[in-house]
């Protein structure tokens, strides 16, 4: 067990790296709790493979440092950092038996076999795999392959974190519910360090206590599933997490005061950030009502689609696209309707990044 | 009643007919030399399983089959290890990858006459590039012309270098195919390098490997061109392997009759060390 530091962090997979665009990470400061739930969220080649096989050890940074505690860890390989990690395809050793592939890590190290037995014993249970120890690993479905690798990874005691590279991808839908839940509580019970890369909104905004999100090889906000909901710290975030995402729609700042298409949009607070530079405005579509009389935003229905729990309506104002999510009645396509942004959800946004403040907030 | 359609008839015909045609009926034609003794002119006496009792009492073929084995032993162990560890020694990526393969598959092009005429050349004790440097060079006396076993060391060395690049490049597709995960995975695992050959890279060998040593025992079990043109058999009969010996009873002695019943022995016994061999590699396949 142990706190994770990841300092001044860069890599490139070029062996002469000139420009920015050249490394796959580009400045990574983070700190991981000792016992958190972690997920790394983002868009495939954002970095989060890459970010966790520098922790793992598979691979070693450009520049930067790895801490263990007050360990440096970079140069140690992956065996010796006592770590344990989970790949996108399960890997199990097809000679062995699920007693044997559970066994392999603590065999490798040398351990007596009684404890090898106590320690196997204990993770099969967890894992509700007993009744399968003795059957050969390759005949196995792929969820429960998926098990035993993640067993392989928990079967030693005192990992430092137990790192999942997008688990769940072979798995079929109805099972993957069961293995997510399962995963949680397995992080209940043992109380290891968990990073869940996943570039599925659902599972890391499920499992996860707090979310690192990443793009381009930078992490844009790091909080827990509320914060990256009701407030993206960029709008990649306000895109990226959300179904539908955030509606971002261009605006012009004037006098502490955000216009939309020449109509002011009443803003959470008080308007910060860069004086010049891109501005825009951040709504999600739960936030905003369509109504057909009262006040707001003209707009024209161009489609209302319909998912079930709710419908998606998608309107046209000043040549750009709202959302809006809608419970019960909903217009029908064409008709002219009304726009309306809850105001403490309003957000404005200058080159990307969140510049507006709650009201009443005094920073 | 449901009327019967016949056309399937039409897809299986042809292939009925190509079967009949390469392998059926030129295999009755041995079946039938095999039960009966011809002097010629079309003439034929009935002989019944004589000529099979001939043949599995008769010294002669036990000696070549005997032969036959210790060629086919010796084959398969040198060139399954070999080909295996030259397979994890060739790089996975970059440049010299299609160098690697292009001059593994280099021997496997050549005819096989012409393997056995440039071996031949090639040891020849006065004229030949190593026959003259192990004789005259290195003082050692090398001549596989005259010496049984350095014309079995000739012969092997000759199949070595012609075939072992076949499980070269069978093992190599195997390896190949292994997703990088299993290696990381042993990697933290703490598993050593032969832990990782054992229980990674050599199951995911397994499939191609069986087909490789089922390969190579078939072809080198069968092998006749390479060692009759290096040695025709010879010294004296010490190289005389299985079909050089049937050759010399059906074609030198024209005993059509004891060379029918022979090949029929001699394809049964490959037949069935196929089988074996390829059923004890399969059967803990399906088994949990």
């Amino acid at each position: 067990m142990a706190q994770i530091t990841l300092s001044n962090l860069r890599h490139s997979y070029r062996p002469d790296p000139a420009d920015d665009d050249d490394y796959a990470l580009k400045k990574i400061d983070l700190t991981w709790d000792d016992g958190g739930a972690y997920a790394l969220l983002g868009p495939s080649g954002c970095g989060k493979s890459t970010l966790l096989n520098i922790i793992s050890g598979l691979l070693v940074p450009s520049e930067g440092k790895i801490l263990f505690d007050d360990r440096d860890v970079t140069a140690l390989p992956p065996a010796k950092r006592n770590i344990a990690q989970v790949f996108q395809f399960p890997v199990i050793y097809d000679t062995m038996t699920v007693y044997d592939n559970l066994a392999f890590p603590l065999r490798n190290r040398g351990r007596d076999e009684d404890i090898v037995k106590r320690r196997v014993t204990a993770i099969a249970e967890m894992l509700e795999v007993t009744g399968m120890l003795s059957t050969r690993a390759s005949n196995l479905s792929p969820d429960n392959k998926q098990k035993i690798s993640m067993g392989r990874g928990l079967v030693r005691e005192d990992v430092n974190v137990v790192m999942f590279d997008e688990p769940l991808t072979v798995i079929d839908p109805h099972l993957k519910w069961k293995l997510r839940s399962k995963l949680k509580e397995l992080h209940q019970r043992v109380r290891a360090t968990m990073i869940y890369v996943t570039h599925d909104q659902t599972e890391a905004l499920t499992f996860a206590d707090q979310v690192v999100v990443m793009q381009d090889g930078e992490i844009v906000q790091i909080g827990t599933p509320v914060d990256l909901f009701e407030r993206p710290a960029h709008t990649f975030v306000g895109h990226f997490i959300g179904s539908p995402g955030m509606n971002v729609l261009p605006c012009e700042v004037k006098g502490g005061a955000a216009f939309f298409g020449g109509e002011q949009v009443a803003l959470e607070g008080p308007a910060g950030g860069a004086a010049d530079g891109k501005a825009e405005v951040g709504i999600r579509p739960e936030f905003v009502s369509v109504s057909t009389t009262g006040g707001g935003i003209a707009a024209h229905v161009r489609k209302v689609a319909d998912i079930g729990r709710h419908k998606v309506v998608e309107a046209i104002a000043h040549d750009s696209r709202i959302h809006a999510i809608l419970e019960g009645d909903a217009p029908n396509a064409g008709d002219a309707v009304m726009l309306d942004f809850k105001r403490s959800q309003t957000r404005l946004y200058k080159d990307g990044w969140l510049a507006s403040r709650p009201e009443g907030d005094v920073r | 009643m449901k009327k019967l359609n016949q056309r399937a008839w039409l897809f299986v015909t042809p292939v009925l007919l190509l079967v009949a045609f390469n392998a059926l009926i030129p295999m009755m034609t041995v079946v039938n030399y095999s039960v009966q003794e011809t002097f010629g002119d079309n003439l034929f006496f009935w002989q019944g399983i004589d000529w099979f009792e001939q043949v599995l009492t008769s010294e002669r073929f036990h000696k070549a089959l005997g032969r036959q084995f210790l060629f086919t032993f010796l084959i398969l162990i040198i060139e399954v290890p070999l080909g295996v560890a030259i397979a994890l020694a060739m790089p996975r990526q970059g440049f010299w990858v299609p160098f690697c393969l292009v001059t593994m598959a280099l021997p496997m092009l050549i005819p096989w006459n012409v393997v056995g005429a440039m071996w031949n050349i090639f040891t020849l004790p006065d004229i030949g590039l190593l026959g003259y440097f192990m004789n005259h060079t290195l003082g050692i006396p090398y001549d596989m012309t005259q010496n049984p076993f350095a014309a079995w060391v000739t012969i092997v060395i000759m199949d070595v270098w012609h075939w072992t690049s076949l499980v070269v490049l069978l093992a190599y597709a195997g390896l190949v195919s292994i997703p990088n995960a299993y290696y990381q995975a042993a990697e933290i695992d703490g598993a050593s390098g032969w832990a990782v050959f054992r229980f990674i890279q050599l199951p995911k060998m397994k499939t191609v490997l069986t087909i490789a040593i089922l390969l190579r025992f078939m072809d080198s079990f069968n092998i006749y061109t390479e060692p009759f043109v290096l040695t025709g058999g010879g010294p004296g009969n010490s190289t005389t392997l299985l079909s050089i010996d049937l050759v010399k009873i059906a074609l030198g002695q024209f005993d059509l009759g004891p060379a029918a019943a022979m090949s029929l022995i001699y394809f049964a016994i490959t037949l069935l060390v196929s089988w074996l061999f390829y059923t004890l590699m399969t059967m803990n396949d399906n088994k949990s």
